[in-house]
């Protein structure tokens, strides 16, 4: 059986600027796969690849989803697909919402686009998803406008505009980042409840490892474009690979670290390793020698588990 | 995983192609208006030494001469005076004019705006309300109403288009020093104790630089159109002075017998406010990055 | 909504009152006073000044002048022309139908053809069209608009005939179709201007939106890019829109000086460069009050409508 979801080789650049390196990697049916990474790494990028949102870049590779090639659709054919087939959540919900159209009204655009429903049709359901949501006084909310609302809030309306066609694969980008701490444990609750419950495939894009362990199935750590290392969620906490996976895991504070000692760091940025000839990790990589001067690929070193480093046990 | 040939898919997305190009072409306008004004600024400069005539050598059985005729490269007028003479030394005044004119605008728009920002409170309110009625004449009307009044001079001229046109400017840096007072390098300059003065001339007017650049370079285009306007009603430098305005003025009535004499003098005008307008426009791409286009869809 | 319209309805008055004082000023305080060119003329001898000056009320302090003259204004006695006597108030209405035909239409056209265009170059930014209507809307706004009209007006009305050369009408015809013919000159160079300058400002303004975040949710949802322009662009574009037609409407009273008297077009405009030729204050003054006032209220009704198409304004105090 194959996956729902196959990037195979995807590449990004903007004119000689390399911004995703031919990845490549899988999405189950139903699974929730995070992909994670420091900013500017190359995720929300790879994600609008996949929506072919991408303005003035040049894509190369394949992107499968239940066996259709996305990058070989035409424009209409792929702006049906849009928000039907595979929708995104965008992480700042109080920009992403149109700031002089009812929240109601851009939730009821996206379901009269998609489904053929009359205008109460599209009302009564609007209505229900703002319930599926958790939005208390759902009537009210549908009139409301974004800055009426809170951040939580809105993400909720993005959230259910999101999920109103019941897409086979949701791209969540960075969901929780723009919010407050109490209210990103709601949302990412949310989150699972809902695609769990319509089967729903996820790519969860985050910065955050942390919401990476409590909500994915499998993950893959993205560094300057690139993969590299991908295994289940369980296995990269338990045994990570990659030096620079090992770094992210060293670097989260342990409640039982004492006040005074220092959060170990990575050395160096990732802004300048796009340059890098050969492993891109290998200016900050304590493990470095010789033969990173030729770029690994991704290698699966134990089943399910692959890592791209040359040194890695 | 399966090796399959990578295929080239460029998305369906209005291409990056001219980007390049209209940068390029931009920049090279801004450029090309700089020669324009280095042309006009030197040949009018120059004058005395560069035109074949005197500016009122009067010749009466050399009237009207179309322009490339002998003796006359670009024609002569309704009393035989040489055409191309005349916008040399028309040009002399129109450009200073434009010149003078921005420079009384900017100092007054600056000091205006500058100061009801810095000192906040009474003077703040006064000054900035002043503005909002200077902004309630309609520009032309209160320009034209002044000038009518005044005995035209190239510095009464210069005066009046300046102290009617420095209200944007003082927006602008009215703005722009709001909006420096309360950053953060400032209250570290103002926390080690740095006096006022100096914070304006060091930290404040460095950082409201380009746009006040940008806008004096727009200004001195618009300046040269007013002296224009002012001239061809009649308000503006008296003949038999020239200069372009007034030279249209005069050949309005001579359009018949030869269309010459009114499509130079404007062409000089367009020229140079052109020219002015494109420097302006390149500069301000070039001074401040947050103006430019962001390139859509970038790195995030 | 009724406080922030008495607010604004104070600070108008307070504005206008100081456009009125720096007018009156202006004029009263010039060289040679209102009556300077009949002091020129030597048929008028000494006595008839002092004579046409308790007249007009001209012997009088500024001050108390300036209070008669205001409560005139308020009250609808404008004044007399000091030419031919005729009521102010009459004269500029007079003049007011003419100015609002031509500005209306160049207005009109100006806005329709220049947010095309702009949202055209905005949504096809750095396309060889985007980069034609820059550079012809840079030339535009340089052009002086007297010569360009007198350019127009020789090539089409004295060389080719095809066009009457000004005025609003022909002495003997007067129906619709000559009155269109007289319109199309002037128009043409106005919104020549006028285009140049909605273009420009569309294109920016459209250019700020479509790089939003809420135009790539729209996307993301799949809609048409018709609608996404249509209904999620120019939405948000309006308020913009609103706040400029708001900067543009005293265009429609105060006429345009330059384009009225290159085209002997009896509006405000030619009103005025006429009364400023003869010195005529009376009529200058009631000119300039009607363009403050339309200034004002122009900036009202923006920031009123502004506040209707963006439920994120709210009218305040400022």
């Amino acid at each position: 059986m194959t996956a729902l979801l196959e990037v195979e080789k995807l590449a990004v650049s903007f004119g000689t600027m390399r911004a995703v390196d031919a990845i490549s990697f899988t999405v189950e049916s139903g699974e929730i796969l995070g992909l994670v990474g420091e900013s500017g790494c190359g995720k929300t990028t790879a994600a609008l690849a996949l929506m072919r949102l991408l303005r003035g870049a040049t894509c190369t590779g394949a992107a499968r989803l239940a066996d259709v090639d996305l990058f070989s659709l035409d424009e209409p054919a792929m702006r049906a697909r849009r928000g039907s087939d595979l929708a995104m959540i965008f992480q700042d919900p109080a920009t992403a919402l149109h700031p002089t159209i009812q929240v109601g009204d851009q939730l009821v655009e996206t379901l009269r686009t998609h489904l053929n429903l009359s205008a109460r049709q599209a009302r009564s359901r609007a209505l229900d998803l703002f319930r599926k949501v958790g939005i208390a006084a759902p009537e009210a909310r549908l009139r409301a406008f974004p800055h009426e609302l809170s951040g939580g809030m809105c993400q909720r309306v993005m959230i259910a505009m999101a999920i109103a066609c019941s897409p086979l694969l949701l791209l969540a980008d960075e969901p929780t980042t723009a919010l407050d701490v109490t209210v990103q444990a709601q949302i990412l609750d949310l989150l699972r409840q809902v695609t769990r419950e319509a089967g729903m495939s996820v790519v969860l894009i985050t910065h955050d490892l942390g919401v990476v362990a409590g909500m994915a199935d499998r993950v893959a750590v993205m560094y300057a474009g690139a993969i590299v290392e991908m295994a289940g969620t369980d296995r990269l906490f338990a045994a990570p690979r990659h030096p620079y996976t090992r770094g992210l895991l060293a670097s989260i504070p342990a409640l039982d670290q004492g006040w005074d000692e220092p959060i170990p760091t990575l050395a160096g940025s990732v802004q300048s390793a796009f340059e890098v000839p050969g492993c891109r990790f290998s200016p900050r990589c304590p493990l470095a020698s010789e033969i990173c001067r030729s770029a690994p690929s991704l290698r699966e070193v134990a089943p399910g588990h692959f890592v791209s480093c040359w040194n890695a046990a | 995983m399966v090796d399959v040939p990578a295929a080239e898919i460029i998305l369906p997305r209005p291409a990056q192609r001219f980007g390049a190009l209209r940068r390029l072409l931009r920049h090279r306008l801004a450029a090309l208006g700089l020669i324009v004004i280095g042309l006009l600024a030197i040949g009018s400069a120059g004058a005395p030494w560069l035109a074949p005539y005197q500016p009122d050598d009067i010749d009466i059985a050399q009237r009207y001469a179309p322009p490339l005729s002998e003796g006359h490269i670009l024609g002569s007028d309704d009393l035989g005076r040489d055409v191309l003479t005349r916008l040399l030394y028309a040009g002399q005044v129109s450009l200073s004019v434009g010149l003078a004119a921005m420079l009384v605008t900017v100092l007054v728009g600056f000091a205006v705006g500058a100061f009801a920002a810095y000192h906040g409170g009474w003077v703040d309110i006064a000054l900035m309300r002043l503005t909002d009625i200077m902004l309630c004449f309609p520009s032309v009307f209160l320009l034209l109403f002044v000038a009518a009044f005044v005995t035209p001079s190239l510095a009464s001229i210069a005066l009046m288009i300046g102290l009617t046109c420095w209200m944007e400017i003082a927006r602008i840096v009215y703005a722009q020093i709001l909006t420096l007072k309360s950053a953060d390098f400032i209250a570290a300059a103002r926390m080690v104790g740095a006096p006022s003065w100096r914070i304006i001339f060091r930290q404040i007017l460095p950082n409201t630089l380009a746009p006040i650049l940008v806008a004096a370079t727009l200004n001195m285009a618009n300046a040269i159109l007013l002296e224009s306007y002012i001239s061809f009603l009649g308000y503006g430098i008296q003949p038999p002075a020239a200069s372009w305005g007034n030279m249209l003025t005069n050949a309005q009535s001579d359009f018949q017998v030869d269309p010459w004499l009114a499509i130079l003098p404007g062409l000089a005008i367009t020229l140079a406010v052109a020219s002015f307008n494109f420097i302006g426009d390149g500069l301000r791409d070039a001074l401040d990055p947050r103006m430019r286009e962001r390139s859509a869809g970038a790195l995030r | 909504m009724l406080r922030f319209l008495a607010h604004r309805l104070a600070q108008s008055v307070v504005l206008l009152l100081g456009v009125s004082i720096i007018g009156f000023g202006l004029m009263h305080l010039a060289p040679g006073g209102p009556l300077a060119l009949y002091t020129i003329n030597p048929t008028v001898t000494a006595q008839d000044i002092e004579r046409v000056k308790a007249q007009f009320g001209l012997d009088q302090p500024v001050a108390i002048q300036y209070l008669k003259w205001a409560e005139g204004m308020f009250t609808g006695n404008w004044g007399y022309s000091f030419f031919g006597g005729q009521q102010v108030r009459e004269i500029v209405l007079d003049r007011m139908p003419a100015t609002l035909e031509l500005m209306g239409t160049s207005l009109f056209l100006a806005l329709m053809i220049g947010v095309t265009i702009g949202i055209v170059s905005a949504v096809r930014r750095n396309s060889v069209a985007d980069y034609a209507s820059a550079v012809a809307a840079m030339i535009a706004l340089s052009l002086p608009t007297f010569w360009f009209g007198l350019l127009a007006i020789y090539l089409f009305a004295q060389t080719l005939e095809w066009l009457p050369a000004g005025g609003v009408a022909s002495t003997s015809g007067g129906d619709l179709v000559d009155r269109l013919r007289h319109l199309v000159l002037p128009v043409a160079v106005l919104s020549f201007v006028l285009v140049a300058q909605w273009s420009r400002y569309t294109r920016s303004a459209m250019l700020d939106i479509l790089n939003q975040d809420y135009i790539r949710t729209a996307e993301a949802k799949g809609l048409k890019r018709s609608r996404i322009l249509l209904n999620h662009a120019l939405r948000a574009c309006l308020a913009p829109l609103i706040t400029l037609a708001g900067l543009q409407l005293p265009l429609l009273v105060g006429g345009a000086l330059v384009t009225e008297t290159v085209f002997s077009w009896p509006g405000m405009g030619l009103l005025f460069v006429n009364a400023l030729g003869m010195r005529d204050y009376p009529v200058l003054m009631a000119i300039l009050m009607v363009s403050a006032f339309v200034v004002v209220l122009g900036n009202l009704l923006a920031d009123i409508a502004v506040a209707l198409v963006d439920p994120r304004v709210k009218l305040g105090y400022g």
